[in-house]
């Protein structure tokens, strides 16, 4: 049937069983509205307060369902406020295609109003982009859009279409939904060698990262984890891969792990990575991260092995289709004696509670107890986000979405709408900071309108304590534009915008107050007041090793 | 240790396709030295040849990256020993009747053809390896050089096609 570019773009869009995407309305997309209006019935359009919060909805909304997560724009400022969102999902290799309109073919070029070069902006931080110039290509690319942003490590696509495009017509004939391409074979050292390391390891742990929650490796991950009885240690995104109450699990790895992950890597003869690339937050010396231990590595990316951290043996490949050949090939054993010596390396951080203001940690306590093991929790990116990785009771694998390669401030309120709205669950807890609420706070306008119950609890310690506590550790407190003595009003600006606030000081009153905002099934903010000399502890500087390590 | 290396990329003859190498270059902190684009017999390919110093770790973490270019084909790194590798120059050299006989005399060693002869300059084109090319104009020091350009390398391997994907 012959149809324009609108409707081309609302079909392909059914045809790949998209039935929410997030945008803003503008001029160069208005053919497009104009077909989402003939198409809402099969399309829900959820507007946002602004196009970042859209681009941080998809990004949400694909971490939490699994499928692709799509935003739209318009050209010009409509198409740069998704550029943040869309690094976002880059970095944590999201599922994600972003449609931006832009000018007729005819004024591209010509510096029109609202024109930017969006393909251009967007390029080192898309797997890949596209300008449609014609009609015909249309439907094609937005296909091959959503394969590339599915297939192998996944990541966002962008797709501009020029609004001559949106109102130009073709022929359309419907085609089956993009499968990603899934990799089953795998290739590099043998899975044997592998598996001889570390059947003779005596002191092997094994670092696991995002990789194994985008290939749902989980289950076989924990099959491997208990049968050759190795401990583990977790990237921030990979928290809930492992329950945080498995004996196995050491926690976080890396600047804000915890002291036993860091130390059993230092003192490791076989490190097994998969699905993580040594970040800088992970080695942060990457010669000095696990000098003794002969170094595995398994992941999906090529271009991951040996760019940050050397390894001995390295397989590129799908981590639930190696894991899965390596299994059988492992050992059934014990490490007691390695775990012995791991419980000598875990060190407490010693918290009080019951005070004047909560300790941090109490909140996050309050938030599993309350939330139960099904919490769906987002966080916007500081302090906050270190205590939530570090302090939920983590369950699952899917149930904490955050921000960690681009560490976006501002992420967590669009995300966890985005959340919500796909999986439906209620409530969702959006963890903020007092710093990071003030970036995209605005959303709550949406939050509102589609009464999306998403309880936002900000931790407020009146100061961006992430940066003051470097400027406390290494700047001799210098406290340079950290303590903005903001007098923001958190239970009025709640109101304002139409949703119920709270603000608590003690653990009894969050703890009520939450209970009521659960039961209120409705979108509420809770401000909790913290001390603003409260750490995240324990960290290893920049660059440092577990010799560095800072306790208090 | 850092190698002068040339790699041939086979990618989708598509708008922006060099732009997108370019910045990829660029984003990663990778030095190019030379890059040349260029037409294949097959039209919906082109060919880039690239030609760059770094140590090994990092021309193989370039090639693992520029893999992952959507529009990516295929690519062979230039082993100079079983490689064509050509460049083109034209050199644009002050010169008076005293001194264009030296000229000439080094034009003929390194087979340079004499493409322009005009008051007071002489251009000379000269095709060869990027090496031989660097000795002609280290040649011509003691001489003025009014302008220069090199095309950058191309290249081609010897033999049968061995492209990998």
């Amino acid at each position: 049937m012959v149809l324009n570019g609108s409707q081309i773009l609302a079909n392909v869009l059914i045809e790949n069983e998209v039935d929410t995407i997030f945008g803003y309305p503008g001029g160069a997309v208005l053919n497009i509205y104009d077909a989402l209006y003939e198409y809402s019935d099969k399309i829900t359009h959820i507007m946002t307060a602004h196009e970042q919060g859209a681009a941080h909805a998809a990004d949400g909304y694909a971490r939490a369902t699994g499928k692709t997560g799509v935003c739209l724009a318009t050209s010009g400022p409509g198409a740069t406020n998704l550029v943040t969102g869309i690094a976002t999902a880059y970095m944590d290799s999201v599922p994600m295609v972003a449609i931006t309109g832009n000018v007729p073919n005819s004024l591209i070029g010509r510096d029109s109003f609202q024109e930017v070069y969006i393909a251009g902006i967007t390029m080192p931080i898309t797997k890949h982009n596209f300008v449609v110039r014609k009609i015909e290509d249309l439907a094609p690319t937005l296909r091959t859009a959503f394969k590339i942003a599915i297939s192998g490590r996944p990541g966002p696509v962008l797709v501009d279409i020029p609004k001559d495009i949106t109102a130009a017509v073709t022929e359309y004939t419907a085609a089956p939904k993009q499968k990603a391409e899934r990799q089953l074979s795998y290739s590099g050292s043998s899975l044997e060698e592998i598996a001889e390391a570390v059947n003779k390891a005596r002191r092997p742990v094994i670092v696991f990262g995002g990789g194994v929650k985008g290939s749902n490796a989980d289950k076989i991950l924990r099959r491997i984890i208990e049968k050759a009885n190795i401990p583990a240690t977790h990237t921030l995104m990979a928290a809930g891969v492992l329950r945080w109450d498995m004996p196995e699990n050491l926690g976080m790895i890396g600047m804000h792990g915890s002291a036993a992950a860091n130390k059993a890597v230092n003192d490791a003869d076989v490190v097994v990575t998969v699905g993580s690339r040594f970040s800088d937050r992970v080695a942060l010396a990457p010669g000095k991260f696990a000098r003794k231990a002969t170094m595995i590595h398994i992941d999906i990316d090529q271009s991951e092995i040996d760019k940050n951290v050397k390894t001995d043996l390295h397989v590129v490949g799908d981590a639930e289709t190696v894991l899965g050949e390596l299994e059988p090939l492992l050992d059934e054993t014990k490490h007691s004696e390695w775990f012995a010596q791991i419980d000598s390396m875990r060190r407490d951080i010693p918290y009080s509670t019951g005070g004047e203001m909560m300790h941090p940690r109490e909140i996050m306590e309050i938030i599993s107890e309350i939330g139960g093991e099904d919490a769906l929790c987002v966080t916007d990116v500081g302090q906050h986000q270190m205590w939530a990785a570090q302090y939920l009771h983590h369950t699952k694998a899917e149930n904490f979405l955050t921000s960690g390669g681009l560490g976006t401030m501002g992420y967590g309120y669009g995300a966890a709408i985005g959340a919500q709205i796909g999986t439906g669950r209620k409530p969702v807890f959006h963890i903020t900071g007092d710093g990071s609420f003030h970036m995209n706070m605005n959303e709550a306008c949406t939050a509102v309108t589609y009464n999306t119950p998403v309880i936002s609890i900000c931790l407020n310690n009146t100061v961006l304590g992430m940066v003051r506590q470097w400027q406390t550790s290494f700047y001799g407190k210098r406290y340079s534009s950290t303590d903005p003595g903001r007098k923001t009003n958190y239970v009025k600006v709640a109101e304002g915008f139409g949703l119920k606030g709270y603000s608590c000081k003690t653990a009894d009153e969050f703890r009520a107050a939450l209970k009521e905002a659960v039961a209120l099934n409705a979108p509420v903010w809770i401000e909790c007041m913290i001390g603003k000399d409260e750490k995240v502890l324990p960290m290893i500087p920049g660059g440092g090793t577990v010799d560095d390590i800072i306790y208090e | 240790m850092n190698k002068k290396k040339y790699l041939s990329i086979l990618v989708d003859n598509h708008e922006g396709v060099l732009t997108r190498i370019a910045s990829l270059f660029r984003q990663r902190g990778f030095n190019i030295d030379s890059l040349t684009v260029s037409a294949t017999n097959d039209s919906t390919l082109s060919r880039v040849t690239i030609g760059m110093s770094g140590d090994e770790e990092e021309i193989k973490q370039i090639i693992n990256q520029t893999r992952k270019l959507y529009e990516y084909e295929g690519m062979f790194e230039i082993d100079p020993n079983d490689s064509l590798v050509r460049e083109l120059l034209l050199v644009k050299v002050a010169a008076n009747e005293h001194i264009r006989s030296g000229l000439l005399e080094l034009a003929t060693i390194f087979k340079a053809k004499i493409i322009d002869v005009s008051e007071g300059s002489m251009v000379f084109e000269l095709t060869g390896k990027p090496i031989k090319l660097d000795s002609y104009i280290e040649n011509l020091k003691p001489y003025t050089i009014l302008e220069m350009c090199r095309t950058g390398a191309t290249a081609l391997q010897r033999g049968k096609v061995k492209m990998t994907k």
